[in-house]
């Protein structure tokens, strides 16, 4: 289990809201900092993934269990 | 990250069609896009306080029907009274259940991300629209302004 500093629960969002939703979280955390985000939308794995790439923060890790999604972004 | 941007002009003024503009922006600025969206034509119904935005499966034959309907009454299912507001509100009901934003939620979205609204100042004439209807804090222009931000954007998307 990855240590984070908040969590978000986007579980029943759809796109592009659990990405809206971590994008504002973010702005509240320090540098470095970790959020966590739960989410159920399966499109959701490869737009974390392009949402780290394209602003810089840190997909630390992406898994899926039990038909949940999990990330933990590092804030860049 | 050097600032992006992202120039959409949105035409359409339908329940479905107001997704992508407002979706795209609302993605494009939490990815650091500076967005604007241009609206014209039928796009502006899109900038109102009180949307009352439907869709419609008249003429439209990609749209999934209920119970088949589009098979066995093709075009003329489509175009019964009232099926307009059936299937307007059949179309949200199954939206809340998926989890997908209202197009309310996603414009507020747009605007708290500071993504910038235009409305195209000869459509609302030509319509006889006016401010009153509109929600506030958006600019009012032409193509020339549109160009002004769209020759220096990285993606421009017409919708």
């Amino acid at each position: 289990m990855t240590e984070f500093n908040q969590k978000l629960d986007a579980s029943g969002l759809n796109c592009p809201l659990p990405i809206l939703k971590a994008r504002k979280q973010l702005n509240s955390l320090e540098t470095g900092e970790v959020l966590y985000v739960v989410a159920t939308d399966s499109g959701s794995v490869k737009d974390f993934d392009a949402f780290c790439k394209q602003t810089g923060h840190n997909l630390l890790d992406s898994s899926e269990a039990d038909g949940k999604y999990h990330y933990y972004i590092k804030k860049a | 990250m050097s600032e992006k941007k992202l120039a959409i002009i949105a035409t359409k003024g339908t329940l479905d069609w107001a997704y992508p503009p407002f979706i795209l922006a609302s993605t494009a600025a939490a990815l650091g896009y500076e967005t604007q969206i241009f609206f014209t034509f039928y796009g502006l119904q899109l900038l109102k306080k009180n949307m009352n935005l439907a869709v419609s499966p008249l003429g439209n034959p990609g749209m999934p029907m209920p119970m088949a309907m589009d098979k066995w009454f093709p075009v003329i299912g489509t175009a019964i009274p009232g099926m307009q507001a059936i299937m307007t509100s059949m179309m949200k009901a199954k939206m809340k259940k998926k989890g997908v934003a209202s197009v309310e939620d996603l414009r507020s979205l747009c605007v708290e991300a500071e993504v910038k609204l235009v409305a195209c100042q000869m459509t609302v004439d030509l319509f006889d629209m006016s401010s009153d209807e509109f929600i506030d804090g958006i600019d009012y222009a032409g193509a020339a302004t549109f160009f002004e931000f769209a020759g220096e954007s990285d993606i421009n998307l017409f919708v």
